[in-house]
């Protein structure tokens, strides 16, 4: 990709605001997720918000800060690998959504515009180590929470349902890559880094069918080719031949030249199937979210090289497409040699579980070294940015998390949270409240603590 | 023949007044009701016995059967029992269905019991699940199987949890292999009174009676706050505010207090052989009765913490009991006030901030209130929590915890165990490993709150009903037998 194009793609972060300080950790238990694996006892010295060194002896330069870490473990931030983080602050407060394009728009759709860096959640993400996020969009839904009473409820309170053109509503949008610093004005690091299409039930709904939706896949995909190729007659204004507007079409063009990564929702295998093959036959570069049923087809998505994000806790047949969920698929794709990240649950604030969830793969049989890579460096990997952050080597980002134990445990929690070299505060709302009313009583109501 | 009659009549009205938890199930029972029925007051006809409220308070009585069970003990694992006590490599026995002795290192096995070894692993009571929409709201998630909420009108206590339940529901067998031996099974929140709750052992059964714990008592479900207000207010009904749905839960509770003055009445007068007009059944108002007789248990969605004073002064008001708060993401503000109240509070170790009034939410809920005296229990109201409460409670106790409240696992354990039962009134029968309880006990391949534990084995009343490690005891529902996966879980 040329500078300049990629320039253009960019909406790049505020700089950081203060200069980052110089800080040594040492005495930690280091989980590098990189080249070096675990550190028994050993240091990480950042400055100017990278890592410059790490090691069994890293020797604090003076007038560093130096933390001693007293034997706790040091990882790389927590990637959440597709998330609404930022982007919604009230599952049931609908205004507050803005993951979703809405009627006019399609493909063209770019979350980062939407990413409220004062959202309370971004600081209780910080609190489940999560350092950097993916924010994907999603098809308008309901609010009112998650769990299935609650979507019954919605489902008979709601109006009827958007209806847009099927050909613009395919496409949920386009993906954007955040970090979680406190302060920082903007937390998009790198907007359009993917393309988003619900397949399976949901495309269905929309399309009206699986093979309905392949059919007008294909056409999307022939259309923006055409655009790329005739932009001149789009622009005279002559009649445009496809179900896209012209936005649509330019936000396509990346995604048909095999650039910028299709991610595709889609759960049972025979779907997961077909998208392969639909991926092959347009040439489109591949990550799949979901999956629950992948380790059916296991091989075929390690020697296409397509990537996955699953939920490791999903083993439930809670549809006619995940009948094949089961708590080991963690394990079994990494089996098969499948790059593979594990996220949290994407709603409200359940993003938080994604180091939970790895745990819950080690003990249903993945590896330990897997399961971090899946919450750190294997999102980097996936998203394309794992030359910056992911692991913990010499040239990175310092975006680290000292946690009390292992970070898998429910027993553990982050003591300190550096994003960018910057030590974090732990102010989230929730600790506010948490702080406020484990005060003993004084005669004062609460609002005075 | 009056003799029984008017006998059956005080028993029934003994029972209401002394507000037992458990209805009588007591097949003795029975019959004399029955017979006091069809016999009456002089020239009066009999009543038939579904028309009087209080003959057949049992109609869909549990046929639930233990499994199979031998002798067992459990030699060297660590056990928490749920009263508070850690012992470090005892033993637990299981003779009959049912807890036969807790012991420390070395304590007696009974001779011809199978020794199973428990070293380097951990004992606990079976987990109960206080909030589950199992079967109501089943997997697969289609509308045909969406049976959870009878969202037609504000206050529908006439609707039973139990007969919504499809027993096929692979979540129960999900659930199973989480440890969970029993569950609390819940109509939804859309309405005030949403209908009444059904207590389940997790055991795989072709009905839902095969499933009932024998001798629960029932709870009624009702909502406060946001559910009820959204789904009548969006059809143009009361309630479709806060004061609305307390206005809704007042104007039941006078209607249910004249129920049950009339039928009082009338079994006064008929007991003393006088001439009387049975009033009509309504099945809405013999839920409400049931609660104002102390035999029905309160369960109530709730989370905010100004909406859980009200409801308590609303109990105050007409005279019953809560037995338990749900969701309670508020409860740490007014722990104290349900301690004094006695009333326990379900609720998550994190799940918050989903709607406004869950917005305050804290991960050290659980652990604040229970510091503050309060019955706190761990719930899931999800299929998939449901199979993790053990960790669930494990993140609450941390955060707890990280702020120095010292909670241990022998507490910590009574949140998913003998608080869930305390709450569903049947802590005198399961939720802690005490001699003379039923033998419901997970046998955990690690400390439990670990994230890393997985149940090993699971007993109902004695009987092996899960084992991860030998396939026949990893039962698969109809469901998803011959379906992809097959059910196939560890």
């Amino acid at each position: 990709m040329s500078r300049a194009l990629l320039l253009s793609l960019l909406l790049t972060a505020a700089p950081l605001a203060a200069a980052a300080e110089t800080v040594a950790i040492v005495n930690a238990r280091i989980e590098t997720a990189g080249p070096a694996g675990e550190i028994a006892s050993g240091g990480v010295l950042i400055r100017d918000g990278k890592i410059v060194a790490v090691g069994p002896a890293v020797v604090p330069p003076s007038g560093a800060r130096v933390i001693d870490a007293h034997g706790q473990v040091l990882s790389p931030g927590v990637i959440a690998a597709s998330t609404s983080l930022g982007v919604e602050e009230v599952e049931g407060v609908s205004s507050t959504h803005d993951e979703a394009a809405g009627p006019e728009i399609g493909a063209a759709f770019d979350i980062a515009y939407g990413v409220n860096p004062a959202s309370t959640l971004i600081p209780i993400a910080r609190e489940a180590g999560i350092t950097r996020a993916i924010v994907t969009p999603v098809a308008g839904r309901g609010g009112g929470g998650d769990r299935d009473e609650e979507v019954d409820i919605a489902a008979q309170t709601a109006g009827g349902s958007e209806h847009k053109s099927p050909g613009a509503s395919l496409f949920e949008g386009q993906a954007a890559a955040i970090r979680t610093a406190s302060g920082d004005t903007d937390l998009v690091l790198k907007s359009r880094i993917g393309m988003v299409v619900d397949f399976g039930e949901n495309g269905a709904r929309i399309a009206g069918s699986r093979g309905a939706e392949v059919t007008l896949l294909k056409a999307a995909f022939d259309d923006a080719r055409r655009f790329q190729k005739n932009r001149a007659v789009f622009d005279r204004g002559a009649e445009i031949p496809s179900h896209l507007t012209r936005e649509d079409l330019e936000a396509l063009i990346p995604v048909v030249e095999g650039r910028t990564p299709l991610l595709v929702r889609v759960h049972r295998a025979a779907d997961i199937r077909l998208v392969l093959r639909l991926a092959r036959e347009e040439k489109l570069k591949l990550i799949l979210e979901g999956c629950e049923e992948g380790w059916m087809v296991g091989a075929e998505l390690a020697a296409a090289g397509v990537p996955v994000l699953i939920d490791s806790e999903a083993d439930l047949p809670e549809s006619f497409e995940t009948l094949g969920a089961r708590l080991d698929n963690a394990a079994r794709l990494q089996a098969a040699g499948v790059l593979m990240a594990i996220e949290g649950a994407r709603d409200f604030n359940n993003v938080r579980q994604a180091r939970f969830n790895a745990g819950t793969a080690v003990a249903n049989g993945l590896s330990y070294p897997a399961a971090l890579a899946a919450v750190t460096i294997n999102p980097a990997r996936i998203w394309g940015f794992a030359d910056k952050a992911g692991s913990i080597e010499v040239g990175k980002d310092a975006d680290l998390v000292l946690w009390s134990g292992d970070p898998f445990e429910t027993s553990t929690y982050p003591v300190a949270v550096f994003v960018a070299g910057r030590q974090q505060p732990q102010d989230a709302r929730i600790l506010k409240l948490r702080d406020r009313y484990a005060k003993p009583a004084d005669g004062y109501p609460p609002e005075y603590h | 023949m009056r003799t029984p009659w008017v006998l059956a009549a005080a028993m029934a009205v003994g029972l209401s007044a002394c507000a037992t938890d458990t209805l009588s199930q007591d097949k003795a029972d029975k019959p004399a009701a029955t017979t006091a029925s069809t016999a009456s007051a002089h020239d009066q006809k009999p009543l038939p016995p579904g028309l009087d409220p209080t003959v057949d308070r049992d109609p869909f009585p549990s046929t639930y059967h233990p499994l199979p069970s031998h002798p067992t003990a459990i030699v060297g694992a660590n056990i928490l029992t749920a009263t508070g006590v850690e012992i470090d490599g005892g033993v637990v026995v299981m003779v009959d269905g049912r807890i036969a002795a807790v012991g420390p290192a070395g304590a007696a096995v009974p001779a011809g019991a199978e020794v199973i070894d428990g070293k380097g692993r951990w004992v606990t009571p079976g987990v109960i699940d206080g909030h589950s929409h199992l079967g109501v709201y089943p997997s697969p998630s289609v509308p045909a199987l969406s049976d959870g909420n009878e969202a037609t009108d504000p206050n529908t206590a006439y609707v039973w949890a139990e007969h919504s339940v499809w027993p096929a529901d692979p979540g129960f067998d999900r659930a199973r292999a989480g440890g969970v031996t029993a569950l609390q099974i819940l109509p939804g929140s859309a309405n005030l009174f949403g209908g009444r709750s059904v207590f389940l052992k997790n055991v795989p059964a072709i009905t839902a009676q095969g499933m009932k714990f024998p001798g629960a008592p029932y709870g009624l479900k009702m909502a406060c706050g946001e559910n009820p207000k959204r789904v009548y207010g969006s059809k143009g009904r009361t309630p479709s505010t806060e004061m609305g749905n307390v206005a809704g839960y007042r104007r039941a509770w006078i209607d249910a207090a004249d129920y049950t003055r009339r039928w009082d009445d009338y079994h006064a007068k008929i007991a003393k052989g006088e001439k009387a007009d049975p009033p009509k059944r309504d099945l809405t108002l013999d839920t409400l009765m049931g609660v104002l007789k102390g035999e029905i248990r309160i369960q109530n969605h709730c989370y905010r913490a100004y909406e859980m004073a009200t409801m308590i002064d609303i109990s105050h008001e007409f005279g019953f009991h809560i037995a338990a708060f749900h969701h309670t993401s508020e409860g740490y503000k007014v722990a104290a006030l349900l301690a004094k109240e006695g009333i326990c509070m379900h609720t998550w170790a994190d799940w918050a901030g989903f709607k406004m009034e869950s917005l305050d939410g804290i991960e050290a809920n659980a652990a604040l209130s229970h510091r503050a005296g309060a019955c706190v229990i761990i719930h899931s109201d999800d299929p998939i929590i449901t199979q993790h409460l053990n960790q669930e409670a494990g993140i609450a106790m941390a955060a707890g915890n990280r702020i120095g409240l010292n909670i241990t696992p022998a507490e910590a354990i009574a949140w998913i165990t003998l608080n869930p039962a305390k709450a569903a009134g049947v802590a005198d029968k399961t939720g802690s490993l005490e001699p003379g309880k039923m033998a419901d006990v997970v046998l955990w391949s690690a400390n439990p709150f670990s994230i890393y534990a997985k149940a090993d084995k699971v007993f109902v009343d004695g009987a092996l009903i899960y084992d991860r490690r030998d396939p026949r005891f990893q039962p698969r529902s109809d469901f998803e037998l011959g379906q992809p996966g097959e059910g196939a879980f560890q």
